[in-house]
């Protein structure tokens, strides 16, 4: 089975978001970058299938050289080659369009992609991969098993789960559940090491521009003052509430 | 047993960008123990230093993270890292706490390191990838309880009986030697001329009692190694050196380690502080807001990145081979004071939270307090530096 993982390079959650250029760029002036944790989950099932069921593992991402820690990181946690798509992803159609390239030159079996990456959380790109390749597609799976060349996958749906099967190639958009938090690898130095001889193999950028521009990013209005009211004042809290507040 | 279920928090600082001067892999290997330590030893670690327990659940997990051996070759079971990763996996091991860096510093650079660099080919290949994967587990003993700044007049000695080695005698202060499976025995022989010799538990005579009762490293298992009449088979004499020499190149490799742990405690005293002295409110404001709490974080800081830049270009040396002994020494008597420093005021910023194990200083501090004497006091690590430069040894 071949299996592709989907990688966004993201903000570490703990990083102190700026903007520049008058808000329409992210700053990322001293922000760490991680694996994106929804691809990270899907990245650990891919390592348990090859471990479990024979499988080979190539990881890809859409992005600039400063990614490629990211991907050796994955390559140091058992992924066998990566492969970067040399671009800055515009947004999620030309995400897509770009994966839709290495997938079809691929041949993959299963393509596993986060529901979402954690910067911008446009949650597309798997479901227009699946449309652009004409893949079956499962989005939101929480849990993955595949036996022959049939997946069945556990959907969170609202208010509970849902079973379902289908054939090979697939792509599903994966989340917390495919493996819980506490199966994620920390890569060992050995690992660290032999990542280096592993391939890295950079590809340009197919033509598919954009589809949207970023005009101006805002962060969230700041927390305000907190005011502390004493127990036994009561009143003034609900006059706080009501008249300050304008909540109740 | 407990687990904390205070998350561990830690930002390392890196006041100069330094990260510039690190690989991508140097970073992946920092990130990689970074996150073991957050996720193995900072929910257990308080409790079993309160108990003075030694978390032996860990060993496997340092193991399997390569703690042990990471610039040993491949070929033999370590990862074939460099200088700086080694110094960078030190630094975050120790951030947990000193007591579990103890352990991997003693496995790494006192028991693989000699068996590499003075051990035979079979040696090697015997002990070494047992060592790195953590089913064996070793000591090295060089101090004995009348010979501490003195090595050289150790009185622990070996005889060749034809068949076998004697040894007989006692070391003191052993990190790991209440469950080690070997230990690396620093003894005499006839002629006085210092070698190195494997001893292995179960040998007849070769006892391993604890030491009880320190108020530093309690997470550790500290002990003494006892030699009475031990048969040891001659194949387990380490040939490819002698002389004093021998045992002081382990411990410039393990010196060099702890020169990096010590930032890590630093930085995690630090960090603790600067985040309680901008929440702690008195008068009305935070008291990172006074001059005074001020002055110790921005001396922290400031000591810290020296001390970075210290190890730094400690760790571009040694991996040219050119790092001296005394350069060594300067850097691990510089940075394990640091950071008993930063200890003591970071204590005082907390106030008496300080004092409780619900924050990680005094537990450092305390450890700080061993590693200031261990491996060259801090007092000897000036008069070898002193000896460097005015040519005159002022030891005797």
């Amino acid at each position: 089975m071949k299996i592709l993982v989907c990688i966004s390079h993201v903000p570490d959650t703990t990083s102190k978001i700026n903007f520049a250029d008058s808000d329409t760029r992210f700053d990322t002036n001293g922000v760490q970058f991680v694996i994106n944790p929804n691809d990270e989950f899907g990245l650990t099932r891919a390592m348990w299938f090859k471990e479990k069921q024979g499988a080979s593992v190539t990881v890809v991402n859409v992005g600039g050289p400063e990614t490629e820690p990211t991907l050796r990181k994955a390559l140091a946690i058992g992924a066998d080659e990566a492969i970067r798509v040399n671009a800055q992803p515009e947004d999620g159609f030309f995400v897509a369009s770009q994966l839709a390239k290495v997938v079809e030159d691929g041949g993959y079996d299963l393509v596993i992609a986060g529901r979402e990456s954690i910067d911008y959380n446009g949650g597309m790109v798997p479901g227009m991969l699946a449309s652009l390749t004409g893949a079956n597609f499962i989005n939101t799976c929480i849990g993955l098993e595949i036996e022959g060349s049939e997946a069945t996958a556990t959907r969170e749906i609202d208010g509970g789960k849902e079973t379902v099967k289908c054939a090979l190639p697939l792509i599903i958009g994966g989340q917390k559940g495919l493996v819980e938090e506490s199966d994620l690898r920390i890569p060992n130095m050995r690992g660290i090491m032999m990542a280096r001889q592993k391939k890295l193999t950079v590809t340009e950028a197919a033509e598919a521009p954009g589809r949207t521009s970023v005009v101006k990013f805002e962060k969230p209005a700041p927390k305000g003052e907190v005011k502390l009211v004493s127990p036994d004042k009561l009143d003034e809290l609900i006059d706080l509430l009501h008249n300050e507040a304008k909540v109740i | 047993m407990q687990t904390s279920m205070k998350a561990d928090l830690f930002e390392a600082p890196d006041y100069y960008h330094l990260d510039d001067l690190l690989s991508d892999e140097h970073k992946l290997v920092r990130s990689a123990c970074r996150e073991w330590v957050k996720r193995e030893v900072s929910p257990v670690i308080e409790d079993f230093a309160q108990r003075a327990e030694f978390p032996e659940k860990l060993l496997g997990g340092l193991a399997e993270i390569g703690a042990f051996g990471p610039y040993i070759p491949e070929a033999y079971g370590g990862a074939g890292l460099d200088q700086i990763s080694y110094g960078l996996i030190m630094q975050e091991i120790e951030r947990g706490d000193s007591g579990i860096r103890s352990t991997a510093s003693v496995q790494s650079s006192l028991v693989m390191y000699p068996i590499w660099k003075y051990g035979t080919e079979a040696q090697k290949k015997k002990y070494l990838p047992g060592l790195a994967e953590g089913k064996l587990m070793g000591c090295f003993g060089l101090t004995e309880p009348d010979h501490g700044s003195n090595p050289g007049g150790m009185t622990t000695t070996f005889r060749d009986m034809g068949d076998h080695l004697l040894l007989n005698g006692a070391k003191m202060w052993i990190s790991n030697a209440p469950f080690a499976d070997l230990a690396i025995v620093w003894a005499k022989n006839e002629e006085g001329r210092v070698y190195g010799l494997i001893a292995e538990r179960g040998m007849e005579g070769f006892t391993t009692p604890e030491t009880h009762n320190k108020w530093s490293l309690r997470a550790s298992a500290t002990g003494e190694l006892i030699f009475d009449n031990v048969k040891v088979p001659k194949e387990n004499l380490l040939p490819e050196k002698s002389g004093l020499g021998a045992p002081l190149g382990c411990l410039d490799s393990a010196r060099y380690g702890i020169a990096w742990g010590a930032i890590g405690a630093a930085m995690d005293c630090y960090d603790t502080a600067l985040r309680y002295a901008r929440e702690r409110i008195q008068f009305g404001k935070p008291i990172a807001a006074t001059q005074l709490q001020q002055k110790k974080l921005a001396e922290m800081i400031t000591e810290i990145t020296k001390a970075q830049l210290l190890t730094w270009r400690l760790g571009v040396l040694r991996n040219e081979d050119r790092a001296t002994s005394a350069q060594i020494s300067m850097a691990k008597r510089n940075n394990v004071e640091m950071a008993l420093r930063i200890a003591r005021e970071a204590r005082q910023v907390l106030g008496a939270m300080g004092i409780t194990g619900e924050y990680s200083i005094m537990r450092h501090m305390m450890n700080l307090e061993s590693v200031i004497t261990y491996e060259g006091t801090h007092d000897i690590h000036l008069l070898i530096t002193g000896a460097d430069i005015t040519g005159f040894g002022a030891f005797k």
